[in-house]
């Protein structure tokens, strides 16, 4: 409209100029926001490890599995391996609940639920994610930590007291807690990557294996399950990232002990997260602190490695799933 | 076993072999509705938990006053609503607009391997434990000054808003870019045959087409960033008893406040936390419900446009 009102040549001169300077410079606008979001994750992992140069420097590699930590002037020492297996403990303990449910949920809200009530049964397990860690704690440690002493410790320790898992005296706050606080926080992270997978499954291959004489669950299982069993592992690491990552309901449940080397469930511990959480803002030496942050580096190359592994399944997933479409 | 008795009448009921499998299905099936009713009921113990005990502590000076000198009782939470409110808008608006622009580069202007990887590293951010983007802005700008900013040294509303940003900018990010990806191509087309540059169909047709999608990646990130505590535990923890809203130094949250209270022997502190969970809760879910709405209706409409 406006071509035929203003001289077109003078138009398409100036609107050269401006479309030139307007299109070089929101790419160069925008590409500077990538590369300021590729810095920023590129800082964090240099200031991390530059943070905890001092310790490694001091201890090397072994301090991943050295076992004491005492900040005591004079006779400091530390090590990662409580913390450390704290954190593997109660985060693969969380994956051992929360993966079957998860899937079994997924499997429900893709196969069995009436559509009348999929939506909002899936809305729910969405909003279950969006409870703020922190409200989780609280829950954790004012009202399931008191109801897993109680009723459900000396429950297990009646039936399975034998074991030394579940020996030791029940307690309120402790590792089982935290698993299951770490398991209501995972399920919903894996339960809707697996509905997401399991709805994904062509129509035609579903209906070929019921024409075939397959009851639904031999469906599901032959069917369904086989063939996206990469991304349910993957969403599974998913919440494995975030059972590792989850500094603060833990903290809240975990009771913070230094002397986690027990063999039992109900006893206090620590994890990797938590160590950081509780400790680094009152840390003494400077030694200490960089320990810490060596521990926040463990941390984060565990976080990495599960999320970039889960990444890189989901991904090559997507593609095969369309390109088999 | 209808089979071990010769001369009986042909039975149809399933024996044998297909029973079994029958069997295993009816289990499999009980099982798979046993799970997401597990799912649910932990849903409604902790909201139902945060709400029951919640209610009973809430009273009007929980939002009016500051928290009680030690050893008074009653007191509030206002500074902490301050607080969040504050740590939450200055991220927002640090997080918002670089959000959006990585997600223009990406789905507009780069080429698809560089997209993937942003995407990935986006993913792999966001997948980042927030107590180690705690420890990052506490290094980078608690410890240490900031030279160009010149804030630092000690907590602040900054440091604990950029520490927010951080945890907030892959979620608006990723929702965008899923959004772009959804704009047809055939506006940008239709947009470029009329001899419209590419800068001004970025900013007059794509985005706008997205905004839906924008909105309610930011309403997630701002649920999410609302209640997070990790990154604020060095950040901006440190807090007074008034209501500041001075953003150069450190003030009360929410979520800190949950925290603090929680693990305190107080009774009537722990109740405290249970009202500000239940503040937290409502506002958290609320948003995250408007937002899937928000995201369902702008599917919807770039569907069928």
């Amino acid at each position: 409209m406006e071509a035929a009102a203003a001289s077109p040549s003078a138009l398409r001169r100036t609107r050269r100029l401006a479309d030139r300077l307007g299109d070089d410079g929101l790419r160069l606008l925008t590409g500077a926001a990538a590369v300021l979001a590729l810095v920023l994750i590129g800082g964090i992992v240099a200031e991390v490890v530059g943070g905890a140069w001092p310790a490694v420097r001091r201890f090397g590699l072994p301090f991943v599995w050295h076992g004491t930590w005492n900040p005591v002037f004079g006779r400091e020492a530390y090590g990662a391996r409580n913390f450390v297996v704290g954190t593997l403990v109660t985060s693969f303990g969380a994956i051992l609940l929360s993966a079957p449910l998860a899937v079994a949920i997924g499997l429900f809200l893709s196969e069995l639920a009436p559509p009348a009530i999929r939506a909002p049964i899936a809305a729910m397990v969405e909003m279950l994610a969006a409870v703020p860690s922190v409200v989780v704690g609280l829950w954790g440690i004012l009202v399931l930590g008191p109801f897993m002493r109680s009723a459900v410790e000396p429950a297990l320790q009646g039936v399975l007291g034998w074991i030394p898992l579940f020996g030791g005296t029940p307690s309120q706050s402790g590792v089982l807690v935290a698993i299951v606080v770490l398991a209501m926080m995972t399920i919903p992270i894996t339960a809707s990557v697996c509905r997401e997978l399991f709805l994904g499954v062509p129509r035609e291959l579903r209906e070929a294996a019921v024409g075939l004489g397959a009851t639904r669950w031999e469906m599901v299982r032959d069917v369904v399950l086989h063939s996206v069993r990469g991304g349910v592992v993957a969403g599974v690491i998913l919440g494995l990232g975030r059972a590792f990552g989850e500094a603060i309901a833990v903290t809240q449940v975990i009771g913070n002990n230094l002397r986690s080397a027990h063999l039992s469930l109900f006893a206090t511990g620590n994890t990797l997260a938590s160590q950081v959480a509780a400790s680094y803002q009152g840390a003494g030496s400077s030694l200490e602190v960089s320990s810490l942050v060596y521990l926040a580096l463990i941390l984060l190359a565990i976080t990495f490695a599960a999320n970039l592994a889960a990444q890189r399944i989901v991904h090559r997933f997507d593609v095969r799933q369309r390109g088999g479409r | 076993m209808s089979a071990s008795q010769p001369g009986a009448a042909v039975s149809l009921r399933a024996a044998g072999r297909s029973r079994r499998r029958l069997r295993a299905n009816v289990a499999a099936e009980a099982s798979a509705v046993a799970a997401a009713l597990i799912a649910v009921g932990f849903l409604a113990v902790l909201v139902g938990s945060v709400l029951v005990r919640g209610v009973h502590a809430i009273n009007l000076n929980l939002f009016l006053k500051g928290p009680a000198v030690f050893g008074q009782s009653g007191g509030g939470i206002a500074p902490a609503l301050v607080g969040t409110l504050m740590l939450v808008s200055l991220a927002t608006a640090v997080a918002l607009p670089v959000g959006v622009l990585v997600a223009l580069y990406a789905s507009e202007f780069a080429p698809p391997r560089v997209a993937g990887q942003i995407r990935l590293w986006l993913d792999v951010l966001n997948g980042f434990p927030s107590i180690v983007v705690g420890v990052f802005v506490f290094a980078l700008a608690v410890k240490t000054k900031v030279p160009l900013l010149g804030i630092g040294h000690h907590q602040s509303v900054f440091a604990g808003a950029f520490a927010l940003s951080i945890i907030m900018l892959p979620l608006v990010s990723r929702t965008t870019m899923e959004v772009l990806a959804l704009v047809p191509a055939g506006l940008r087309e239709a947009s470029y045959a009329l001899g419209v540059s590419r800068w001004r169909t970025v900013l007059g047709v794509v985005l706008p087409s997205a905004r839906g999608g924008i909105v309610t990646g930011t309403t997630l990130a701002v649920a999410r960033a609302a209640g997070e505590t990790a990154p604020l535990l060095f950040t901006c923890a440190i807090s007074g008893l008034v209501v500041s809203w001075n953003p150069a130094l450190s003030t009360a949250s929410i979520p800190v406040t949950i925290f603090q209270y929680s693990e305190s022997p107080d009774r009537q502190l722990n109740a405290q936390a249970w009202a500000a969970a239940f503040v937290l809760i409502a506002f958290v879910l609320a948003t995250s419900l408007v937002s899937r709405i928000l995201l369902e209706r702008s599917r919807r409409k770039l569907g069928v446009g």
